[in-house]
Order: C-alpha cells, then sequence, then structure tokens
C-alpha cells in the first residue's frame, strides 16, 4: 500500500495553493474558483489567473472522522468542513483548535497552516492550510 | 437501432474469500456468464474494478482475467470509474457491441478487497475515488465526504436519524433469503441507530460492507444471442461526470451527474420513470440511495425515507428497489458492483432471481455511482418478450 | 551597539497555542509532591502544542500577526529570521517555509532567510540581525521570530516549564515605527548550563549551574552594559522584560539590578504559558507593546544557555496606537486555553509512539 505516502513533488507544486490559498479568478465572468483551473468551469474561458483567495469563512457543512485512513491516527477523531470563504468561493479542508462537539454550521473560521501528514522520523512533513475558529480580535 | 442483449449472466456469493484471489472469483463468475450464455466466441473482454493495482498490486488485469478463462489472444481491458467501474465496463462492452466491431463481449467486475487488512489501509484505498489533491491529502475519507452529504442533506430536508434506518433495514431484509449476499441477517432499528459511527453522522450500518466478489455478463448483439430464453434487453443507458471533489458542487445535497445519466438512459430507451418496475440503486450510504431515488425520477426532493418506509419498495410493493438487498447487505465488491446490479436485474427479467423475484417485472434500471457522485452510469434493461 | 540609521519596530505579533496542561497535572504523572516541588518556580501551567503545532506552524501565526501590524507588503520584506531550538528539521530552514507561506520577499523571494540557534535567546539575536541590516541600510524591512516548542524529558525538572509559542517582530526604519530601539548589547560566555547533543531528544541541564553562573551573570552583564552605554538607570525604564525560564528568576535579576516588580509583571507571561524558550523574552515584550503608551521606555534582556544575553533599550512612539487592536494580543491567547491531561499531552508531543507502519506514516 503506497497510496498514503506523501508525494513529495506534487506537494511542493502545490504549496502556494497550501499554504495561501491561491485559487483562480476568471477575468471574464469573474467568477472565483479552488483550486485554478485552466477552464473556467462557469464560462468556458481560458482567461483563468491566480489570486490569492481571502483567509476567513465559515463552515458549510463538517463531519467528524472517527475511523480515519493511513497517517492521519494520532489526529482522530478531527473535523473536515466544507469552507465557504468570504468571497463565497468554496475549500474544503480540517478545522483545528477546536473539539470535535463544538463545530457547527455557519462556524467562522480562519485559516492558518498547520501539519497536515508527517512521514516518520526521518521523513517531510507536510504543512498545508486548515481552519481554526476565529480568535479574539480577528 | 438493435439493442445489445445480455445472453448470460454469473457471480459470485459475495464474501471475505480468504482462499480466493482476484483471478479466481473473476474466473468463477467469467465461465458461469459464458455456460450460461450457451459458450459463444467471445470478441473482446472489459473488466470492470477499481483498486486492484492499489490493494492487490495488480493492474493488466485485461490481460490477467483473459489468460484465467483460457482466452489469452482476446481483446482485453481493464475499465475504471472507482465505484462506478463495474457499470463503466458495462457500457463500454454494449458500445463495443454496437459498434458492430465485436459480436460477443465478456464483462467482469471484480474486487477482491480482503487482502488489505488494515481499516486504515481500505480508508485510503477507497479514498482514490475522491479528490486526493483536495480532499484526501486533508484526511478525508469516502465516508467522510459522504457523512458531509448526509449532514446537509438531513438538514435541508429535516430528516432526523432514523429516517436514514429505513433504507439499511430493507436491504438487510431482502438479503436474508439471498444466496450471493454477503450481510444476510437482519437489522432493527434499534441496532441501526446503535451502530458505530464512522464518520458524524453516519454510521457503520449506513455504509456498504468491504467484500470480495466478481459478477460476469455476456453482452451480445441480438443476431449474436444464440438462444433468447433468458436474454435481457439493456434498452438504453447514460453516463455523465460531476466536480471530481465534493465541496465543489454547488448543491452536494443532489446528484447532477446522477440525473443527466438517467435523462440520457431513459431518452435512449424511449422510457420515463413511470416505467421502472424494478430499481437498483447505488445505496453504498443510505444518503446516496436516497438521492439515487431523486434522480432516477422516482421520488420528490426529501421524500425518499417517506418512499421507502412506505413499504412501496418492498419486493411485494409498487416499486421494488434493490430485492437482492443492494449495497448494504448483498454487498459492495466495489468495481463489481455495476456489474452485480445488472446481473440481478437480468435474472429478474427473465424470471430467474429465485426466492428474490418480483412478480413479472418488464423494465428495470440500475444506477451506478463511482465517488461522491462524480461519475455515474445508468443502464435501463427491458424483457424481451 | 547602535544602528548607522534609526530602527524600529514596525509590527509585533505573538502566538499561543490553545492547550495548557498544569504543573498538579505534571506533579500527579510522576507521583511529586506539587506543593514541595513545583509551586516554587511559580509556574501554574505551561502551553502545550495542538498536535499539528510545530515551531514553523507557530511562527507562521506568530509572524503573521507581526505582518498585519507593521501594514508593510510582505514583498517589502527582505529579511526573515527565525530562532528556535526546536526546529522542525534539523536540517532545513523555518525561514524558508516561513517566506513561502507569507510571500516574504514577494514573487521574486529575493530575501535573506536563516534558522538561527541560540538555546533561548535565538530569537533576540534575530533581532539583532536584522537591526543591523536595516540599520545599515542594506534592507528597509526584516522579520525576526522567535518560536518553540520547547521539549523537557519526561519526569525532568524542565517538564514542568517547556512550553511553546512564538513572537515576531518586523524591524524597519525609525520613521514608520511603533516603537524605536535605540540600542543593544549582547553578552556571551562558554557556561555549559544546557545543552542538546545533535540526536539527542531532550536537552541535559547541569542542575544548580542554570542561575548562578548562567542566568543571572549574563542578564546582569547585558543590561548593565546597555545602561552604561546609553547612560540609564532603571529608573528611566517604565517596563523591564527578562527572559522567564520559570516565574522565579526574572523577579530576582529584576531586583539584582535595582528594578522593581512593578516594572517586571507587565511583561512576565511564563507563569500563565510556561518558558517558550526562544519566544520567551519576545511574547514578555509583545505584551508590554500591547499595552505600553507613547513615550514609554521598556529595557528587553534575553537570556540563552550556552551562554549569552541580548539586551535592548525601546522607546515606544504614537504610532502604536493605531495598530495595536488590529491583531490578538498576548493575553488573548494567554485565556484562551483548553486544558489537557498527561496521556493527551503525551500523545500531542508524540511522546506515545503508535506502532511502526501507522500513525505518522
Amino acid at each position: 500500500m503506497w497510496a498514503y505516502k506523501l508525494n513529495i513533488p506534487s506537494h511542493w507544486r502545490l504549496l502556494s495553493e497550501r499554504y495561501r490559498l491561491v485559487g483562480g479568478y476568471c477575468e471574464n465572468c469573474g467568477y472565483k474558483m479552488f483550486p485554478r483551473q485552466k477552464v473556467c468551469p462557469k464560462c468556458r474561458s481560458e482567461n483563468v489567473k491566480a489570486v490569492e483567495l481571502p483567509k476567513r469563512g465559515k463552515v458549510i457543512t463538517y463531519t467528524i472522522v472517527q475511523t480515519p485512513p493511513r497517517g492521519f491516527e494520532y489526529y482522530t477523531p478531527y473535523a473536515l468542513a466544507i469552507i465557504e470563504l468570504e468571497d463565497g468561493t468554496r475549500v474544503f479542508g480540517q478545522l483545528t483548535d477546536i473539539d470535535p462537539s463544538d463545530v457547527q454550521e455557519g462556524l467562522e473560521v480562519e485559516m492558518t497552516i498547520r501539519k497536515v501528514r508527517v512521514s516518520g522520523e526521518s521523513g517531510a512533513i507536510a504543512y498545508a492550510y486548515k481552519f481554526r475558529p476565529l480568535l479574539e480580535r480577528e | 437501432m438493435q439493442k445489445p442483449i445480455i445472453a448470460g449472466v454469473g457471480f459470485t456469493k459475495i464474501s471475505a474469500h480468504w482462499k480466493s484471489s482476484l483471478k479466481d472469483l473473476a474466473s468463477e463468475a467469467a465461465l458461469k456468464a459464458l455456460n450460461d450464455a450457451g459458450n459463444p466466441e467471445i470478441k473482446a473482454i472489459v473488466v470492470g474494478n477499481m483498486m486492484s493495482g492499489i490493494i492487490n498490486g495488480q493492474e493488466n488485469l485485461g490481460s490477467l482475467v483473459a489468460e484465467s478463462i483460457g482466452l489469452q489472444g482476446v481483446p482485453s481491458v481493464k475499465v475504471e470509474a472507482a465505484c462506478a467501474s463495474g457499470a463503466a465496463a458495462v457500457m463500454w462492452a454494449c458500445l463495443s457491441v454496437l459498434s458492430g466491431i465485436f459480436e460477443s463481449v465478456l464483462v467482469v467486475g471484480v474486487e477482491k478487497m480482503t487482502d488489505v487488512t488494515d481499516n486504515e489501509d481500505m480508508s485510503s484505498a477507497l479514498a482514490t475515488a475522491a479528490d486526493y489533491d483536495y480532499e484526501v491529502f486533508f484526511g478525508a475519507t469516502f465516508p467522510s465526504l459522504n457523512a458531509m452529504i448526509m449532514r446537509s442533506y438531513a438538514e435541508k430536508y429535516n430528516l432526523s436519524p432514523e429516517d436514514f434506518g429505513h433504507l439499511p433495514i430493507l436491504m438487510h431484509k431482502n438479503a436474508v433469503d439471498v444466496a450471493h449476499a454477503q450481510l444476510r441477517f437482519p437489522i432493527t432499528m434499534e441496532g441501526y441507530l446503535n451502530s458505530p459511527v464512522i464518520s458524524d453522522p453516519l454510521k457503520l450500518y449506513d455504509s456498504a460492507p468491504i467484500g470480495d466478489g466478481a459478477a460476469a455478463l455476456v453482452i451480445t448483439s441480438r443476431d449474436g444471442a444464440g438462444n433468447l430464453d433468458h436474454a435481457v434487453e439493456i434498452a438504453g443507458f447514460g453516463s455523465a461526470t460531476d466536480t471530481l471533489a465534493t465541496y465543489r458542487r454547488e448543491d452536494i445535497t443532489s446528484l447532477m451527474a446522477a440525473k443527466l445519466a438517467t435523462k440520457r438512459a431513459l431518452s435512449m430507451a424511449a422510457l420515463e420513470p413511470k416505467d421502472f418496475d424494478i430499481v437498483q440503486i447505488h445505496d453504498a450510504f443510505s444518503v446516496i440511495g436516497y438521492l439515487n431515488l431523486e434522480a432516477l425520477g422516482i421520488v420528490e426532493k426529501g421524500k425518499a425515507h417517506k418512499f421507502i418506509a412506505s413499504g412501496d419498495a418492498d419486493r411485494s410493493g409498487a416499486l421494488p428497489v434493490n430485492p437482492e438487498g443492494g449495497l448494504k447487505a448483498r454487498g459492495h465488491p466495489v468495481g463489481a458492483t455495476g456489474v452485480y446490479q445488472i446481473a440481478e436485474l437480468a435474472l429478474q427479467l427473465s424470471d430467474r432471481a429465485g426466492p428474490s423475484q418480483i412478480e413479472n417485472p418488464n423494465v428495470g434500471v440500475a444506477m451506478n455511482i463511482g465517488g461522491t457522485g462524480a461519475n455515474v452510469i445508468v443502464h435501463v434493461l427491458r424483457r424481451i418478450e | 551597539m547602535r544602528p548607522n540609521r534609526s530602527v524600529g519596530i514596525v509590527g509585533w505579533g505573538a502566538y499561543v497555542p490553545r492547550y495548557r496542561i498544569t504543573s498538579k497535572e505534571l506533579a500527579r504523572a510522576w507521583g511529586k509532591d506539587w506543593k514541595k516541588y513545583a509551586a516554587r518556580i511559580m509556574v501554574e501551567e505551561k502551553s502545550v502544542p495542538g498536535i499539528d503545532e510545530d515551531t514553523f506552524t507557530i511562527a507562521y501565526e506568530a509572524a503573521r500577526n507581526a505582518i498585519r501590524r507593521a501594514r508593510v507588503d510582505p514583498s517589502e520584506i527582505k529579511a526573515v529570521f527565525v530562532g528556535t531550538e526546536s526546529k522542525p528539521y534539523a536540517v532545513k530552514p523555518t525561514a524558508t517555509m516561513l517566506a513561502e507561506a507569507l510571500m516574504i520577499g514577494g514573487e521574486d523571494r529575493l530575501t535573506l532567510g536563516a534558522d538561527f540557534e541560540f538555546a533561548c535567546k535565538a530569537g533576540s539575536e534575530a533581532m539583532q540581525a536584522v537591526i543591523g541590516l536595516v540599520g545599515s541600510r542594506m534592507i528597509d524591512y526584516g522579520l525576526a521570530v522567535g518560536a518553540d516548542t520547547a521539549q523537557g524529558a519526561p519526569g525532568d525538572a524542565l517538564e514542568y516549564t517547556a512550553s511553546a509559542g512564538g513572537a515576531a517582530f518586523v524591524i524597519g526604519p525609525e520613521d514608520k515605527s511603533v516603537a524605536k530601539i535605540i540600542g543593544t548589547c549582547s553578552y556571551v560566555t562558554d557556561t555549559p548550563d544546557f545543552w542538546r547533543r545533535q540526536l539527542a531528544k531532550y536537552p541535559t541541564h547541569t542542575s544548580g549551574f542554570t542561575g548562578g553562573p548562567a542566568y543571572f551573570t549574563h542578564i546582569i552583564n547585558a543590561s548593565k552594559r546597555l545602561m552604561e552605554e546609553l547612560g540609564t538607570t532603571p529608573k528611566d525604564y517604565d517596563y523591564v522584560v527578562f527572559h522567564q525560564p520559570n516565574g522565579k528568576f526574572p523577579l530576582k535579576v529584576a531586583k539584582m539590578l535595582g528594578f522593581t516588580e512593578e516594572q517586571v509583571k507587565p511583561g512576565l507571561i511564563t507563569p500563565l504559558i510556561g518558558n517558550t524558550y526562544s519566544a520567551s523574552s519576545l511574547i514578555g515584550l509583545a505584551a508590554v507593546l500591547d499595552i505600553a503608551k507613547p513615550g514609554e521606555r521598556i529595557l528587553v534582556t534575553s537570556f540563552g544557555s550556552g551562554a549569552g544575553s541580548d539586551s535592548f533599550h525601546i522607546e515606544v512612539s504614537d504610532k502604536i496606537e493605531e495598530v495595536r487592536n488590529c491583531v490578538p494580543q498576548v493575553m488573548d491567547f494567554v485565556k484562551r486555553k483548553v486544558y489537557v491531561d498527561y496521556a493527551i499531552y503525551s500523545r500531542n508531543r508524540r511522546m506515545i509512539r503508535m506502532p511502526a507502519g501507522s500513525g505518522d506514516y
């Protein structure tokens, strides 16, 4: 089984998305998307530019994972959610710094960077976006 | 247009087949189907399978299966569309036959899941049906994505936990007397409600089990089918895709691709939803079963649970659903499931279904879903009078 | 030491993980009498990193807050230095990850980047390096971070204090700053009070040696020398922040230098969250900046084992009021907390390992 082994070149290629939520903006119809696609899913224009998406949003729906895939055992149980960012773009990711029982629809969250996967004692660490509840003064 | 014919069917029991390999299961089902069809000359083989590379370390199943039944030399390939791999294989076999190039095509759907013995590994393998970079990388499992759909659906249509229990309860009831089914025991609402949570709110009893199985069909042109005694017509098929990732859909509580695929299949068959006498839905998870019924045009949005609870979907009901127990209880050897569905329909439409036989059906439909609705294939079958 | 061009803190930011373990719980796990053993060091509880946190993620949160306060485009920041003794990778800089995540140096990524190590004073020396670069006009803005997920061996005395947190400072020209850095002074000696060998998981310390020859000597020397150079006395400062290995030492060294408890208390954060190592004195400074008024003066002196101290004289300017409330303050993080027991603590810190082939695969 190698499906869950961290793919380092792929992770590296995706760093701007995983660290900064870089998505796509269609200059033809104005649609914003994550990730950036070569062709706008709305108008099929190829004029899609890279754009950093807002870091705040709210939980649209969520689940609490009790039976993890390989590599996520330490983190279980954890919440996964579809997040609608302030500009309406949707992304999917883990929630962090929250007790599973406190997760609810509409929860306001902010993107942060956390460890998503750690490849053993000596392998690479994969950091990427996760979302945590807004802090005081945010 | 002359429609393709199902001339023969065969399948294994779905179970943890510790003593059988992927090849053993595939060849067993294939030989049964060939025998059932009167051993026509097979011009091509299409294998439906999702995960052999990842869980059995074996790809190139086209060659593996052909050789296993002594048909080396015959063109043979594997097609993959996640959990819809089985129906995808059937559809490509139909297209092959319709093209006129291959008169008789053998379809084999097979999945050998229990070679993976750890749940975490199985989770990772099944999750390859989702979007790796944007879902799975972050710890998404296949049940977790369906759990989000379930939560949204329950909120939107105000379903209680019990409302989701009706479907698995019916599926278990149906499977009790089905020889090839994996879970041949009834469950109660209490048992459903108390089953462990896999990914909140989705429970173990919302989910199809893990099992090994293979199912096969011989699909021919009408001219190629010698004996039409138990042949069934594939009146129409339709297929559609949606976004790979669940979060990229505008409405995760409806299956856009399933609606499109249904529309296309019905258009080809020149039939309407009211013509269905029997339905095979893809109830990998209770909520997905409900969404199937909506997409097929059988129930209104948010009403599927009432339809199931009413008894209309029972074997003796107005429109029987999954009389063999569906994915939930007959079993869900992923890449084989679509072929099981169509094989069971073919048996029903030729009055050969045994204890699960419903009364005199003429038209049946099977919906097979890959991912959380990313790839949907619908087949409409009709009795040959 | 004073730069050629006047420099100052343009933005500051802090971050403390949300989890806490009490010293009573730690004492319980090891069968110690809390009153006799742990209460004396005056650390009630300490922060514990979440299971998905490490020095990089902590540095990221702190640095993001500092940049938001600085109101500087990250492309104008041309140096990023991370001071830490708990690098996620022994070899592979945390600074480059931070640059990538925050677009420091812009799309071109034309920026200096390095990790600094000097036990608990790696963060303050990162600040000095940036002061030098900005002060010499080589760059206009630089980012200095002190962040750690400190490691105390299970059952060891350090386990009662070693915690996690970070503080970050964007340093730039004085006219853009919220607090002017007037001068700095460093003092180092070879003092074997505390170390961690290359492959050792936990540090070793020479008990009893850590106070007199190490902590007190270095802090007193650096602080005194700085005040001598600048012609100031303890009375000239509104606040004083020292490195805080525990709750006791900073108060003691303040007294030795002639400062009052009132000058120390606003920046004394360790009793609330433990010793955040490279971030310890810097979180103290951040907490003071959170409340300081224009014109007030701050003396900050760090301490790093091995050993050395960096002392800074800082004067708060008018601009501070504009940015004080735009990101969470140190006390916001201090108040945000969830207690964990020793079992969850051990799991979060991966002191309990899952069998090979599962967990961190």
